[in-house]
């Protein structure tokens, strides 16, 4: 059977060339970058240059990288480990309603230490009010974290917008930013957009599952969260994930070759699937189609039609897509972030995530309108009465 | 000290008369079975009315109980140790080294019981208890004797091969040995109620096939794989089960375009006994097993059971009949079944179910809302049992 892959934002294939340095790397350059023996320096070699490669897409610098688990402990060792070295200048914190659960349980759990959170409203197209950041922003401030793109509707955030308020209120505000959706669609440069801290996650972008880094400004005063061998400055103790750096490198400089044109392709093929899937009747697009949303991002709303059924009814014919975001969707609960875009009622349990990579085809988009026009009607005739 | 055997005692099989050997013949095969699942060599065998694991070399302990006390038909598990005969005065030391070991805290009363098989040895019963007896007393003052209750039942055995000697019993399953008592079709779905109607079913003996009803794409492929996990769980106790995976989509669909849709529940449940009826005479099944028990919902009233038993033929066992949720559930917890069955993944049965379904169906009504469906049922009926997935588990 064909084989489409529309959930992108859940995870995406590994470029067969990432794949390969995995292996090499496992089986073959497997010391420990902590030895003393050569071994170890051919392993601290990938580190190295998986450091430079980065630093250079981020114009930052080697020092300011740190790998970890991937985005989840980005986002914790961000927030907890930044929040903890500065409590002494303030105790609140802000971020928004549509955030990741990586950021919002995260900062559900630093409520629970005694610190004060604010979680921003957002607009109908998922994105942060400007206004209510300033409102928010007080003296006991310290910690601000906003996500670049939205992992289930797409929105992009006014980060140079935000950041510049945070700073302009009060520079010692560190400002954290969730890219683990906008890195490999966007160039984002920390320093141009006045961030303090920045995570990515490998497997979102053709690399391994299981890496991810956080750019932290030199800057920053920020305390570990997990404890061990003192490796990366003691940022972040433990053996590092070698072949999962190494994946990860490669798999950035991969994306980012021709990007332009990979974003270009995507945005056509968007375009197109928004204009065939808003021929069914009764279905809605969640938040913006434009320039200003990410490229690979589709949230539609089916009404009438549970979302887990028509994932499977779609899955029955080789095409994988998502009910609202697929790290939450585990729990069959209401997407939060569609209720905070104010989407109706009918699309609360109704909607599905398409999203592409630089890989899908205009084919696969055809074949997934078709199956769509096919199966919807049928599906819709039949509901709980 | 290791326990290199395990004696096993079975309850009612024991007075079985004559067909006594068929019951533990099939205990043999049901305690080879599943030690064939723990890492090492063991040997099974009966002898004087007595089941004996002999573990040969390196085995795990705790995990050759586990699945021992899983054996239906077991009613206690005694480890043993295995001593050579070296003399009298060395079993002494063995006898207070063992009472040492497994009875560190020593606060207790005791009583020693001696059969030997092997009457070469030079001393008698009687003899081998009361010194025996002397010597724990000797070495432990804190422990007494207490010929009619004692806390501790000390067994010797002498025989040819050695000397065994036990105290402790491990409480077993209970029941008796599957396949003594003939197979039936269980209607499993994911919920907490089947798994446990087909332990209970299984426990007095009897094998189990098994009928899941898959409705992809409003049922997921995680629901069938929880089916088959919970099935898994069952095979544990049960044995091997043959999986029946139906595809019940169509027909589901058509009751909902044929019928009144408060009766959808019932007219499905009346097709689910029909198809499992149907795979229940080609396996040579005696009868189907649900986990039904009377008013937990809409379709398990009086009415609703009468009219969908209305559609079998042969008997339908509904171990759980009388029993409270909580009491499903207490059983479920304890064979492992519970935390499996709460995953939500949501079954056939309650995808297209009416806001108020009927609750008190009339059989005759039933029948005449289902003659709508003539036109294409025996097709669709047809095509269901025909595509059927078989999974076999354990």
């Amino acid at each position: 059977m064909k084989e489409v892959y529309l959930d992108n934002s859940a995870t995406t294939r590994a470029y067969d060339s990432v794949g390969e340095l995995v292996r090499k790397v496992m089986c073959e350059d497997y010391g420990n970058p902590s030895s003393m023996h050569r071994k170890g320096v051919e392993a601290e070699k990938y580190i190295k240059e998986a450091k430079e490669t980065l630093a250079k897409l981020c114009k930052v610098k080697e020092k300011e990288i740190f790998f970890t688990s991937g985005g989840t402990e980005s986002d914790n060792l961000a927030l907890i480990g930044a929040a903890r070295a500065n409590n002494r200048l303030g105790k609140h914190l802000i971020t928004s309603a549509i955030e990741h659960p990586a950021i919002i349980n995260t900062m559900r759990y630093l409520e629970e230490e005694g610190y004060r959170v604010t979680f921003l409203p957002v607009d109908r197209y998922g994105r942060i009010r400007l206004e209510a950041l300033k409102e928010a922003l007080c003296e006991d401030t310290i910690l601000v974290s906003i996500m670049y793109v939205n992992n289930e509707v797409g929105s992009v955030q006014p980060i140079q917008e935000a950041a510049g308020i945070v700073k302009a209120y009060n520079k010692n505000i560190l400002f954290h930013v969730d890219a683990v959706q906008g890195f490999g669609k966007y160039r984002i440069y920390p320093k141009r957009l006045k961030v303090d801290m920045c995570s990515i996650s490998g497997h979102k972008i053709h690399g391994p599952k299981g890496i991810g880094a956080l750019y932290i400004e030199e800057n920053v005063k920020i305390k570990p969260i997990v404890f061990g061998g003192e490796q990366q400055k003691n940022i972040r103790s433990g053996t590092e994930n070698v072949a999962g750096i190494a994946g990860l490198s490669l798999a950035a400089r991969t994306i980012y070759e021709n990007l332009d044109e990979k974003v270009e392709k995507m945005r056509g093929l968007k375009q197109h699937f928004i204009e065939g899937v808003t021929r069914i009747k009764n279905t809605t697009v969640h938040g913006l189609y434009d320039e200003t949303s990410a490229p690979h991002i589709i949230s539609v709303g089916f009404a009438g039609i549970r979302s887990e059924v028509l994932l499977h009814a779609l899955e029955d014919k080789g095409i994988y897509v998502s009910s609202g975001s697929a790290c939450a969707s585990n729990h069959p609960q209401v997407s939060g972030v569609l209720r905070g875009i104010g989407a109706g009622q009918e699309f609360l349990d109704a909607t599905l995530r398409f999203s592409m990579s630089e890989f899908t085809t205009l084919e696969e988009i055809d074949y997934t309108l078709d199956t769509l026009y096919n199966i919807v009607p049928m599906l819709r005739k039949y509901t709980r009465r | 000290m290791r326990f290199s055997t395990f004696l096993l005692k079975y309850g009612e099989i024991g007075i079985k008369g004559k067909n006594r050997y068929l019951f533990e013949d099939a205990l043999v095969r049901q305690v080879k079975r599943a030690l064939s699942k723990v890492d090492g060599e063991f040997k099974v065998y009966k002898s004087q009315a007595r089941i004996y694991v002999d573990c040969e070399g390196e085995y795990d302990y705790e995990d050759t109980v586990e699945h021992l006390k899983r054996v239906f038909g077991l009613v206690g598990i005694c480890p043993v140790v295995r001593l050579k005969d070296e003399g009298f005065e060395e079993l002494k030391k063995d006898v207070v080294s063992y009472m040492d070991e497994i009875y560190p805290e020593k606060k207790l009363t005791f009583k020693v019981e001696t059969r030997r098989a092997k009457k070469s040895y030079p001393k008698n019963s009687m003899e081998i208890s009361r010194d025996l007896g002397e010597a724990v007393l000797y070495a432990f003052p804190d422990i007494r004797v207490d010929v009619h209750h004692p806390d501790v039942m000390l067994n010797v055995e002498v025989r040819t091969d050695g000397i065994y000697v036990y105290s402790q019993v491990i409480p077993g399953a209970g029941g008796m040995p599957v396949g003594t008592n003939g197979k039936a079709m269980l209607l499993l779905s994911g919920g907490i109620d089947s798994p446990v109607a087909g332990y209970m079913i299984a426990k007095r003996g009897v094998e189990l096939e098994a009928v899941y009803f898959h409705a992809p794409p409003y049922t997921s492929e995680r629901a069938k794989q929880k089916v088959v996990d919970l099935a898994e769980i069952v095979s544990r106790y049960a044995g091997p089960i043959k999986l029946h995976v139906v595809n019940f989509t169509d027909i589901q669909l058509y009751i909902y375009d044929q019928c009144p849709h408060d009766e959808l529940t019932i007219i499905m449940r009346r097709y689910m006994m029909r198809i499992a009826e149907h795979f229940s005479g080609k396996s040579k099944c005696l009868g189907l097993i649900t986990g039904e028990s009377i008013g937990q919902v809409a379709s398990q009233t009086m009415q609703s059971l009468a009219a969908t038993n209305d559609v079998c033929q042969m008997p339908v066992y509904r171990p759980l009949i009388g029993f409270d949720k909580r009491d499903i559930v207490e059983t479920a917890e304890k064979i492992g079944t519970f935390e499996t069955s709460i995953q939500p993944y949501e079954d056939c049965c309650t995808i297209f179910v009416a806001k108020h379904p009927v609750t008190k169906p009339d059989v005759e009504v039933i029948r005449r809302s289902e003659e709508r469906l003539c036109e294409r049922i025996e097709e669709l009926f047809e095509a269901a049992v025909t595509t059927e997935e078989i999974i076999k588990i354990g």
